[in-house]
């Protein structure tokens, strides 16, 4: 979700952290100054995203950057630390897709690519040997590109955070970091991952690495012994982090593949999220399998929300479910649904045992909760087009918008992301975002992914990303996906606003 | 997947996870309660974590209980001399300790298997292998799981600064003089550091799981977590931190609808509220609040009192009141009126219920606990929120079971200052003297405060070392219990919510929430036939 508020008029150009919105006098002192300051600013309600926000002259009083008053105040650089093929790239991957979901700008550098992209041909491990000192001197290269690609974006393009992933492995590189770091103001958290066990490390080459385009012209043996020598290179010069020489950095040590951690000054929010994120990950392979509820009552009628049941169609697709699992047979299958009726029902005719959460229920449209998408038109013709201008950010009267969404389905993540074989029962907007955080899509994409009814998405991870299987269960449903209208202009006609909507009763 | 395949899988999985992550589902299937084991010498925060960790796990709905061993100790030695005691070479006093250690374990398991209780935090110094080692078997046998945490401070001035704060007050010194005390402890600490055996990640101690706290949350060693709850605990001790700083606690100023007597909604300030994010911001100067961080809801009462103090604000909408649902705006006369069956389940158990389209304080502090993580990172917080809001977030400071959460007073117009000492929180009260009317509604007349609790300790010679008994359902993970029945319908006789303590055992109250599995899908069946 890297593009995430081009139409944010209000707001300046970073999107929130957390579920916290920053609001200031256009300075401190101004208001301590002048006791009647305040009275200047009046508050409006933005219409898109319903916050209050201080208004002076009829104007939308500057925000100072949110980020100085929320949760960390200065850009952070996270900088992966390790041998090949310990799983940094993976974890930088990771994170970054997790922090651009929850809310944070992020992106990651990884100088293998800038390597790749500067030297188009890989030859042999002899590149990375020590004592080759024209490999050295492109390599440094590559690092300070990468560097100052990292300052352009979070001085300049509104990051948050830039993750630097290289192997970083010597101490004095890392010191040149910091000092990069400190000039421009950022601060530095390690990520460093330390693995002994053979087996994970040739799993690891394997997977991901022979896939890379160094090795697209030779055989897997020579591959694989031509990246151990490339490991080579770099273990005589590895300086681990360590307890006493590296005390002041903040730093997260992920032992074999987190057996242990070891954790060192966290600074900020930022930092102990990442810390508490890492530590629930894992690489077990497992599936997650993601669907809606049967087809509801209000389904067939065309509204929205509420707490309806199961149609006869919807009821049959629970029994496909039920079927559909069976012939799965998946190894400790969890089974979660919502606290609405119609995940509940089709639940139920699993029989298996499953977990409810009030986090996984549908998106709350406030006002317009079990309406037809004609009525709201009909009467918040306004909302309706404001929603379509940007349905990620846009917040129903007394409801919520997806950017609230994926707030509250963010413990929902982190448990998906501590377990293994998990199958969610859940609802359109929770399954978008949901999907949004797998797949990694952008705000913008995010509330336009298709999940139609009767069908379960199967996600498998594999090396760097989620494979994804489509299975529909052959039980007809009626269509509720409405596309954005061409026309989102808040003075359409009401043909136009209702082009896109899916038939129904 | 063939067989073969499977196996080499679930062979990976053991080596490349570890075996206890696996079963994370099956403890909260089987509700394997955990018992969290402390380690450490004398004066190295144990209990300050033991206590502060098990409010916190009572607050987000899973019972815990501190056993500390020290209490045990001075029950079977009511006087205590000197530091004698504890030499290892004492050998009539490692007896007693020994026999204090039992029988503490034997209360431990009482209230694990019969109490309802879901975690133990046994607070101890528990220094050496022999001690672990028994505490160890004791869990193997009850098929308990344990997580050790262990705190480790080499930092002289933390410790002599936690002897004078802490155990100066000890009972074991009662009128002496302080360097004697000092002293005395210090040699104290001495006796177990001749057998202190730190936990070794590298070998003897790498199957265990724990978190080794370093220099007071400086630095965290974090080996092999099991489970959901084992990952919040270290969650939680990493970011609770022990400068000490106050947090500010004030709902917004009184509303035109708080005028009106209506809950919920999105009103504005009255004039008398208006005044009082005057009187607020005076307050703020005359206390000298530099480096304040303000938080308010999303809400506009808030945002207006705020607005006055002329300094930042962050908006959170977690912060936001409880959501009543269809009773939004209504007078309590009016609700009374239009849902008297809702009216009335709420009088029952005001923490569980939950508004039809709406929220419980249950829901409330489930919501809320990313504020409370943040606030315990923080320095001087003043959070301006609602009345629900505000009860929530006291009781975690204060420490409050869940029958009186929702009836703590938080008048309008009042700030609350808390300020962390020793154990506890201090709280000072400042009313601003701007008049509000009073939103508080008492528990209903006549109705007795639940007895939440069938406990009875047979072991009458040990004495409780925490008050809190069962306090709340458990939580499971972070969603609900398996099994839950439909939601209710507004005829059934118990509030949505409850069910969760059918697991409780011994705490359960009402013969209606014991539903089997089996007739909550009864129920089910019953209501899908229906529609």
């Amino acid at each position: 979700m890297k593009h995430r508020s081009p139409s944010e008029q209000h707001h300046g150009k970073h999107p929130r952290v957390g579920d916290c919105v920053a609001a200031a006098s256009s300075t401190a002192q101004d208001g301590m100054e002048d006791k009647n300051a305040s009275t200047h600013r009046e508050l409006t309600q933005n219409p898109l995203k319903k916050i209050w926000m201080p208004y002076k002259n009829g104007l939308p009083e500057k925000h100072i950057s949110q980020r100085k008053v929320c949760m960390t105040n200065c850009p952070t650089l996270i900088v992966t630390v390790g041998l090949p093929a310990r799983g940094k790239t993976y974890i930088s991957k990771k994170l970054t897709r997790y922090l651009n979901w929850i809310g944070v700008p992020t992106r990651e550098f990884n100088v293998g690519q800038y390597r790749r992209d500067f030297m188009k041909i890989y030859k042999s491990f002899e590149f990375f040997r020590p004592d080759n000192e024209e490999g050295l001197k492109i390599r440094q290269q590559c690092a300070s590109a990468a560097l100052n690609d990292v300052r352009q974006y979070l001085a300049e393009d509104g990051g948050q955070v830039a993750v630097f992933d290289a192997t970083n492995t010597t101490r004095e590189r890392r010191e040149t970091i910091i000092q990069f770091a400190e000039q421009n103001g950022f601060k530095v958290f390690f990520v460093e991952s330390v693995c002994e066990d053979p087996d994970v490390i040739q799993e690891n080459i394997v997977q991901v690495k022979l896939c890379s385009p160094d090795y697209t012209n030779c055989n897997t043996d020579e591959a694989v012994e031509d990246f151990m020598q490339r490991i080579k290179c770099y273990e005589n010069s590895y300086e681990t982090l360590d307890e006493v020489l590296d005390r002041d950095l903040s730093y997260i040590k992920i032992i074999d593949v987190g057996q242990r951690y070891l954790v060192n000054r966290v600074l900020d929010h930022i930092q102990s999220r990442i810390v508490y994120y890492l530590m629930n990950i894992h690489i077990t392979p497992r599936s997650i399998y993601l669907c809606r509820h049967g087809e509801s009552e209000l389904n067939v009628k065309g509204r929205i929300g509420g707490d309806s049941g199961l149609t006869t169609r919807g009821k049959q697709f629970a029994k496909k479910l039920a079927q559909f699992i069976q012939t799965q047979s998946i190894v400790d299958l969890k089974v979660w649904t919502s606290q609405m009726k119609r995940t509940i029902q089709t639940a139920e005719a699993l029989a298996v045992p499953y977990e409810q959460w009030k986090a996984l229920n549908e998106i709350d449209a406030g006002v317009c909760e079990e309406m037809m998408y004609e009525e709201i038109q009909e009467s918040h013709p306004l909302e309706f087009a404001l929603r379509d201008q940007d349905k990620y950010r846009y917040r129903y009267p007394k409801g919520e918008s997806y950017e609230d969404l994926v707030q509250r389905l963010e413990p929902v993540i982190m448990e998906l992301e501590r377990q293994e074989n998990v199958l969610v029962i859940c609802h359109q907007a929770v399954m978008r975002c949901l999907l949004a955080y797998f797949l990694d899509k952008s705000a913008e994409e995010l509330p336009y992914l298709k999940c139609p009814l009767h069908t379960v998405l199967k996600l498998t991870p594999v090396a760097y990303g989620c494979k994804v299987e489509s299975i529909s269960l052959n039980v007809d449903a009626v269509n509720t996906h409405r596309e954005k209208p061409e026309n989102v202009n808040v003075h359409r006609s009401a043909a136009d606003a209702l082009q896109t909507v899916p038939p129904h009763l | 997947m063939s067989c073969n395949q499977r196996d080499s899988a679930e062979a990976k999985k053991n080596d490349v996870r570890l075996n206890g992550k696996k079963c994370s589902w099956a403890s909260y299937m089987t509700n394997s309660p955990t018992m969290i084991v402390m380690i450490g010498l004398p004066a190295r925060g144990k209990t300050y974590m033991s206590k502060k960790l098990t409010r916190y796990l009572n607050w987000i709905g899973v019972p815990t209980k501190v056993f500390n061993l020290g209490v045990y100790r001075r029950e079977a030695v009511r006087s205590y001399k000197s530091y004698d005691f504890f030499r290892h070479d004492n050998e009539e006093a490692m007896k007693i300790r020994k026999q204090c250690a039992l029988v503490a374990l034997q209360d431990v398991k009482s209230y694990l298997t019969e109490e309802g209780g879901q975690i133990a935090v046994f607070d101890a110094t528990n220094t050496t292998r022999e001690r672990r080692d028994l505490i160890q078997a004791f869990v193997k046998e009850n098929a308990f799981k344990v997580f050790f945490v262990e705190s480790v401070c080499d930092d002289p001035d933390v410790i002599a600064a936690n002897i004078l704060e802490v155990k100066v007050s000890s009972p074991d010194y009662p009128e002496r003089h302080r360097e004697r005390i000092v002293d005395d402890f210090l040699k104290r600490i001495e006796c177990y550091k001749v057998t202190y055996q730190p936990l070794d990640p590298d070998d003897y101690d790498r199957d265990l799981s724990f978190i080794k706290v370093i220099n007071v949350g400086r630095r965290f060693l974090v080996n092999r977590v099991q489970d959901y709850i084992q990952s919040k605990i270290v969650y939680y001790l990493m970011n609770i931190h022990v400068h000490s700083h106050s947090i500010y606690l004030c709902r917004h100023g009184e509303s035109d609808y708080n005028v009106e007597g209506r809950i919920g909604g999105d009103a504005e300030l009255s004039p008398r509220g208006r005044h009082f994010s005057h009187a607020l911001r005076d307050f703020v100067d005359e206390h000298k609040l530099s480096d304040l961080k303000v938080w308010t809801s999303q809400l506009r009462r808030t945002i207006q009192t705020a607005e006055e103090l002329g300094v930042p604000y962050e908006q959170w909408k977690i912060l936001n009141e409880i959501d009543a649902g269809v009773c939004e705006e209504m007078t309590y006369e009016m609700i009374h009126q239009t849902f008297p069956e809702e009216f009335a389940l709420r009088d029952q158990d005001k923490y569980h219920y939950r508004y039809p389209g709406g929220e419980s304080y249950q829901d409330l502090v489930q919501r809320l606990e990313p504020v409370i993580m943040e606030l315990e990172r923080q320095g001087n917080v003043l959070v301006i929120c609602h009345q629900a809001v505000m009860r929530c977030l006291l009781a975690y400071f204060l420490d409050k079971s869940a029958e009186d959460l929702p009836y703590m007073k938080c008048p309008l117009h009042t700030v609350l200052k808390l300020t962390p000492v020793a154990y506890g929180c201090k709280v000072e009260m400042f009313y601003l003297n701007v008049e509000a009317v009073n939103t508080h509604r008492d528990r209903p007349i006549g109705k007795i405060p639940k007895d939440s609790s069938l406990i009875h300790r047979r072991n009458s010679y040990t004495p409780l070392s925490s008050h809190d008994q069962v306090k709340r359902p458990r939580l499971y993970s972070a969603g609900n219990q398996p099994w839950l029945p439909l939601a209710p319908t507004p005829s059934a006789l118990m509030p949505e919510g409850l069910e969760s303590q059918t697991q409780v055992g011994g705490s359960c109250l009402k013969p209606c929430v014991k539903e089997s599995p089996m007739k909550a899908q009864r129920n089910l069946v019953a209501l899908s036939a229906s529609d």
